[in-house]
């Protein structure tokens, strides 16, 4: 029936877009809690220094990644459309540098402030 | 008055794909969003700038944080949960963190039976994640209520350290818990659409002469999922750092 439907109306059919079966849906929802949990793990089990780092980071990125290509459907849309939104969310790593750098910059001369201080 | 009859806007020549697709979506003097919706491509702009606003505060909260020379209090200690008797690191932030994506997952689905049609299930499911939604914004209500009212904990100072803290913690979870409770009286109001049949008879909406259509429940499901994404990073880098 949904064939006959479709040969009915091709346009239609191709407009309304983003049709997915539910599975994929109730995968990465799935995927999702395993995700999380993993993530809350590294803080349950006190993983620390560059190693909790790498986990957290990657748990981050791969949960983000999950939602927005197939929740927010960018793994379906042209690419004009996914340059536009991901391209300048690239720019944002220049504000964190600058931060860092910053961060480091105000904690050294606090450190040296603090320490003129004490003599 | 007639009105001059549309003419179809329907592809002639078959869309390029790839990066000669992108250079051609681009330059085809019109819209540059092929095969998207005109509110949905709006969602996604908006949505671009608020990732800069949360972007702006998660990275301010870096640099305080990098260049405070008091300690940072533990927020695996202070977001605990007495359970038992037995304190367990996290425990409320962990259940919020599952609540939300609960919430994404059950949006979704809203979203594939409203394009099916199927008003009964999408208004079900649109709900379902209100409710989500409505928990999440009630439990951090709990977690703001326990900080201020037990711990002490202000914006410009707190007994357990850095008097960053409550600065960040209260801007960076205020401002997505405001997100989340604008969240649900949005879904509220779209499953009202939905269970009334505007989007089925394709009456206009509030405030608009667009004909109602059920790619509005894509639209909402967008704003949702960024907030649920705005969430994974405020775990990550404020509560696991």
């Amino acid at each position: 029936m949904a064939h006959a439907e479709a040969q009915q109306h091709p346009v239609a059919a191709h407009a309304e877009g983003q049709q997915h079966p539910i599975g994929i849906y109730l995968k990465i929802w799935g995927l999702l809690f395993v995700l999380s949990t993993a993530s809350y793990l590294v803080d349950y089990f006190h993983f620390h220094g560059y190693l909790r780092w790498f986990l957290i980071i990657v748990f981050m990125l791969l949960k983000a990644g999950l939602i927005v290509a197939v929740f927010m459907h960018m793994l379906w849309e042209r690419l004009a459309m996914v340059y536009a939104i991901l391209v300048p969310t690239l720019l944002l790593m220049v504000l964190l540098g600058i931060g860092a750098l910053e961060a480091d910059y105000t904690f050294f001369t606090r450190g040296v402030f603090f320490l003129k201080g004490l003599f | 008055m007639t009105q001059a009859s549309r003419t179809s806007t329907g592809q002639a020549l078959p869309l390029p794909e790839g990066i000669q697709g992108i250079v051609a979506d681009w330059s085809s003097d019109q819209r540059a969003f092929k095969n998207v919706p005109w509110g949905k491509a709006m969602m996604w702009i908006f949505l671009l700038s608020d990732t800069f606003i949360f972007s702006s505060f998660l990275i301010s909260y870096m640099t305080v944080r990098m260049s405070t020379t008091d300690p940072w209090p533990n927020p695996s200690e202070v977001f605990g949960l007495e359970l038992f008797g037995k304190s367990i690191p996290l425990l409320l932030i962990a259940i919020m963190t599952f609540v939300l994506i609960s919430s994404s997952g059950t949006m979704a689905m809203a979203v594939k039976f409203g394009y099916e049609k199927n008003r009964k299930m999408t208004f079900i499911l649109l709900l379902c994640t209100a409710a989500l939604g409505a928990t999440f914004v009630g439990m951090q209500a709990f977690e703001w209520t326990k900080l201020i009212v037990h711990e002490g904990i202000r914006p410009w100072g707190n007994p357990l350290g850095a008097a960053q803290f409550g600065a960040a913690f209260f801007m960076i979870t205020g401002f997505h818990g405001t997100h989340v409770s604008i969240g649900v009286i949005f879904l509220l109001i779209v499953a009202t659409k939905v269970i009334r049949g505007d989007l089925d008879h394709e009456r206009p909406g509030f405030m608009t002469g667009r004909k109602g259509k059920y790619e509005i429940v894509e639209i909402m499901g967008l704003y949702w999922h960024f907030v649920d994404l705005v969430w994974v990073f405020i775990f990550a880098v404020f509560y696991l750092w």
